[in-house]
């Protein structure tokens, strides 16, 4: 078991920089997730710290040992690859087996270890197939068994629930985690899904073009994310993003005012006109269903409902907006980049059930503006996180 | 389509089916302008095999045939392996350069051999068929070694050096056993094109001592003075084909992937 | 540009007067590439380069191996020699003919047999064995088959058609008989082929195609064959240079004579029988720049795309 330094590494493949100057200490027993768009330089990270890709710049430590230079095979890390990895002409028992044979461990000892590796992983009937008679989730399985027979100091997983359907996503997500708490290994796992990266992660770093964004708990991103990118990354469906325009005591959003005291913005906004402010779908109520008292206290917007879906537990509904140029431009921008399809900016909604919202109606929608927040357009940063800490 | 599947087998085999026929019959047999023989006889198969001219050639053909498959496949395998797993400056060169020598005539190679083997001893040896023959097995080789090493998925061998294992090991135990297949069908492969050569054989020998089976067919007579040797080279064509036709069938699955391997996107 | 496009511009920048170092990992990979490569590449050098290289030097010589005192320097005088006479000319129209012929009937019948082999599943392996043959047989071999077959006193085809013709005797019968032989021999390979082809077109695009309405027709103009095409391009392009190459058939079948000799014929005649080392190894340079010519008009103008089989 160990700690992993990352100190100031970089990935330069000649001009192009894949991983940029990232500092990351992962403790002992750690889950920690790097999560991010693909191109973000996650799985160069991860190929760094296995020692299948060379560190152009900076050192990498496990303990306080420098690890730069050391083939794979020295730094005994065991690692899931995305697509298993699985030796084809070899049995399961055989796959699992393999590290061990290696080194020249006795054939009885092999037998214990792989039987109750099989066990805990339930393969045990599987023992004698050989991966192509597998079935997606089992080939996982028997990839997590041949890096779990080592007890290596460290578990390395690379998208590996990304082959499989998104039912035994699920489950074999829950699986890596119960493995995870039991072995109280250090875990390094990326994947582009933030869906994984809050279930299963006690710290999560969130990267994007080479540069960490944020680390922090799950909970610490969601709902302190330090920039525009953080922001609408994590949470599903994304963070509310709206152009507003700055005025002495409101902010003028498209779809109505929000009493604010400009008194309050930073000094980094004074003499801009607009600003960006974040809401969560889940923050912004149907005022129909609160009562007078209520919803007197807060802001309130207006808006028409485009599309309405309902999910069983709850709906939600989009309020198309329209954007000034400029901000509009950054948006779909960000949003391009955060894989989504969409061409239009959107207001999303997460009503409950009990709501009587529908599609093409108008709907008040109540929220408390100290859950907003703004972000600088220009440097994208969340200036109000400083206040939120002490408000 | 069981009308159409039939048609294809028919029209594959009847020719080889004759020269069969041909190859039983005897004396005036021969002229009977039938398809099959009127009595069905072995006396071509012992006239053949009592024939030096044939046996030597079959001799000459095996080992040539043998050791040129034997060079070109390890030759082409270590190629095959960098080009497969290795960034190098001039790596496309290796497989471009393989192409354009499997297109040169091997008229255009023969005729400079010719005036070059008299003149350094090489002419009518072993191997002065073999290096040519390399140049007809050896693109061959590299190709359809290179296609089969890359559908072995580079990830294993990476997999193999987390796990533990040196460069020596994760070769031993993932690639050979896995590229086995592959380097087995290539040989099979490059026997056939250096069992088939004809330019070769009749350009740069003139005895027994390295002429091959194809060209020695083209200087075949028959039992006697007065008959064609029409019926021996049947007999000795069946001869030679017999282990041709046991290899394909034995291993046609293996045959088929690897000529359509490389020639379409896999 | 937007704060996030120009956020985003500055992560490829490149740090000021840097050269993109190698690590020792991918220097020790260079090398290790190019050690293992090289055993290749010399063989193929020292075994067809050189070679030609060695027949372009004669080609500029009057050499006749027989007469070695009379071994003279006379610049391009051979190919004078050669482009101006009708032999060479006549022999270049027989081998086109050949290839064009040949090569044309291999892709039809090749293209009937890979559908027919795409819709069989019972019997594959035995279908696969059968066309296998024709294939591994010895060419010299086919050679012999065919003519026998059609030969005069052997044969049985005269029987069977209640002729009397002497088919090797005249040009067209025995071109016919000559492109008979290699038309069978190769048509199996173009089979699997085009059937390797054929199957990497996805079902679901032929499917697509039936619900639009397109007729069988229609489906293998439209849908089919532009989505073989690269697979057919490359093919074509290999069966075209084996064509025009074309030895051993006519020359076991006639020797070349009445018409049928081909190029490659022609320069072994000049080489071996007449022991012309000068003009032979012209005519070598002539048929190898022939066959460089196909290749260029095949991957420059044609655009096939070879790349499939060089690049990862």
């Amino acid at each position: 078991m160990t700690a992993i330094s990352i100190k100031h590494v970089s990935k330069r493949y000649g001009d192009f920089v894949a991983v940029d100057d990232v500092n990351l200490e992962i403790a002992d027993g750690e889950f920690m997730v790097l999560v991010g768009p693909s191109g973000s330089g996650k799985s160069t990270l991860l190929r760094m710290i296995v020692g299948l890709e060379d560190i152009s710049d900076g050192d990498l430590l496990f303990g306080d040992q420098r690890v730069n230079d050391r083939a794979p095979r020295d730094r005994d890390l065991a690692m899931v690859f995305q697509d298993y990895a699985l030796y084809p002409h070899l049995t399961v028992y055989e796959n699992i087996a393999f590290p061990l044979r290696l080194h020249k461990v006795a054939g009885d000892e092999v037998d214990k270890r792989v039987r109750s590796v099989a066990d805990r992983l339930e393969l045990t009937e599987f023992l004698d197939r050989k991966p192509a008679n597998l079935s997606g989730g089992q080939r996982q399985r028997v990839a997590m068994g041949r890096a779990v027979i080592r007890d290596a100091h460290a578990f390395l997983f690379d998208e590996p629930l990304s082959n499989l359907d998104a039912k035994l996503r699920v489950q074999v997500r829950t699986q890596i985690a119960r493995l995870q708490n039991q072995l109280g290994t250090t875990t390094v796992y990326v994947t582009h899904d933030q869906v994984e990266a809050m279930t299963l992660g006690d710290r999560v770093a969130l990267l994007r073009r080479g540069v960490l964004q944020q680390v922090g708990s799950p909970r610490d991103l969601y709902a302190k994310p330090s920039n525009l990118f953080v922001a609408g990354f994590m949470g599903s469906p994304p963070m509310n993003l709206l152009p507003a325009e700055i005025r002495p005591d409101h902010l003028s959003s498209p779809f109505g005012d929000i009493p604010f005291d400009a008194a309050r913005l930073p000094a980094s906004l004074a003499g801009k006109d607009v600003v960006i402010v974040g809401i969560r779908p889940e923050q912004l109520v149907d005022a129909s269903l609160l009562d007078d008292d209520q919803r007197g206290r807060g802001a309130r917007l207006k808006g028409r409902i485009d599309v309405l879906e309902w999910l069983g537990n709850e709906q939600l509904a989009y309020l198309p907006f329209k954007a000034p140029d400029a901000i509009h431009q950054q948006l779909t921008d960000l949003q391009k980049e955060l894989d989504s399809e969409s061409d239009q900016t959107q207001l999303i909604v997460a009503l409950p059930d009990a709501s009587k919202a529908h599609e093409g109606a108008e709907i008040e929608l109540w929220l408390d503006p100290g859950d907003l927040h703004l972000f600088d357009p220009a440097t994208t940063e969340n200036v109000t996180l400083g206040q939120k800490a002490t408000g | 389509m069981g009308v159409g599947a039939i048609a294809i087998v028919v029209w594959a085999l009847a020719p080889v089916v004759w020269i069969v026929s041909l190859s039983f019959k005897q004396g005036d047999d021969i002229d009977n302008q039938q398809f099959w023989p009127t009595h069905w006889s072995l006396e071509n198969y012992k006239t053949v095999f009592q024939t030096d001219l044939f046996t030597s050639a079959l001799r000459n053909s095996l080992g040539i045939s043998l050791i040129t498959t034997v060079i070109s496949v390890v030759v082409a395998m270590f190629a095959a392996y960098a080009v497969s797993r290795l960034e190098f400056p001039g790596k496309r060169y290796v497989l471009i350069s393989a192409l354009a020598v499997s297109v040169f005539p091997a008229i255009s190679i023969a005729t400079p051999l010719f005036n070059l083997w008299r003149s350094i001893g090489l002419y009518d040896t072993w191997v002065g068929l073999i290096i040519p023959y390399l140049a007809l097995t050896l693109p061959l080789a590299m190709w359809t070694l290179t296609s089969f090493f890359r559908q072995i998925p580079r990830d294993l061998e990476l997999a193999a050096q987390v796990d533990g294992a040196t460069t020596w090991q994760a070769f031993r135990r993932i690639l050979v056993p896995l590229a086995a297949p592959g380097v087995f069908t290539t040989a099979i492969l490059a026997f056939f094109v250096a069992w088939n050569d004809f330019v070769f054989g009749i350009t740069l020998t003139s005895t027994d001592r390295a002429r091959p089976v194809p060209a020695a067919l083209a200087f075949f007579s028959g039992a006697s003075q007065f008959q064609q040797p029409t019926a021996a080279i049947a007999a000795a064509s069946v001869v030679v084909t017999i282990p041709v036709v046991v290899l394909v069938m034995l291993f046609q699955r293996r045959i088929v992937a690897g000529l359509t391997n490389g020639a379409v996107k896999g | 540009m937007s704060a996030l496009a120009r956020a985003s511009a500055t992560q490829t920048r490149r740090l000021p007067g840097e050269k993109p170092h190698l690590s020792e990992r991918a220097k020790a990979e260079r090398r290790l590439g190019w050690l293992l490569s090289a055993p290749s590449v010399a063989v193929l050098l020292l075994v067809a380069a050189y070679p030609i290289l060695n027949a372009a030097y004669l080609s500029l010589f009057d050499y006749r191996l027989t007469d070695p005192g009379t071994r003279a320097f006379i610049w391009f005088k051979n190919y004078r020699v050669i482009l101006t006479d009708n032999i060479w000319w006549s022999d270049l129209g027989t081998t086109l003919l050949i290839t064009v012929v040949t090569v044309t009937a291999e892709f039809a019948i090749g293209f009937a047999f890979a559908m027919v082999m795409n819709k069989t599943f019972v019997g594959r392996g035995a279908i696969r064995t059968a066309i296998l043959v024709p294939y591994a047989i010895i060419t010299v071999v086919a050679a012999y088959a065919w003519q026998y077959a059609f030969a005069n006193n052997t044969g049985f085809v005269d029987h069977w058609l209640g002729t009397n013709l002497d088919w090797f005797g005249a040009r067209w019968s025995a071109l016919f008989v000559i492109c008979l032989s290699e038309i069978w021999k190769t048509t199996p390979f173009v089979a699997l082929l085009l059937l390797a082809g054929l199957a990497q077109v996805p079902g679901s695009l032929k499917e697509a195609a039936v619900v639009d309405g397109a007729s069988w027709w229609q489906r293998l103009l439209r849908v089919t064959l532009p989505n073989m095409q690269g697979a057919i391009m490359v093919a074509l392009l290999f069966r075209t240079v084996d064509a025009f190459r074309i030895f051993d058939n006519p020359f076991v079948m006639t020797g070349g004579s009445n018409g049928t000799e081909t190029v490659s014929i022609l320069a072994y005649r000049q080489t071996i029988g007449r022991t012309e080392i000068g003009l032979g190894s012209a005519m070598s340079i002539l048929l190898f720049l022939g066959v460089s010519l196909i290749c260029f008009i095949f991957i420059k103008l044609l655009r096939t795309d070879v790349g499939r089989v060089t690049d990862s």
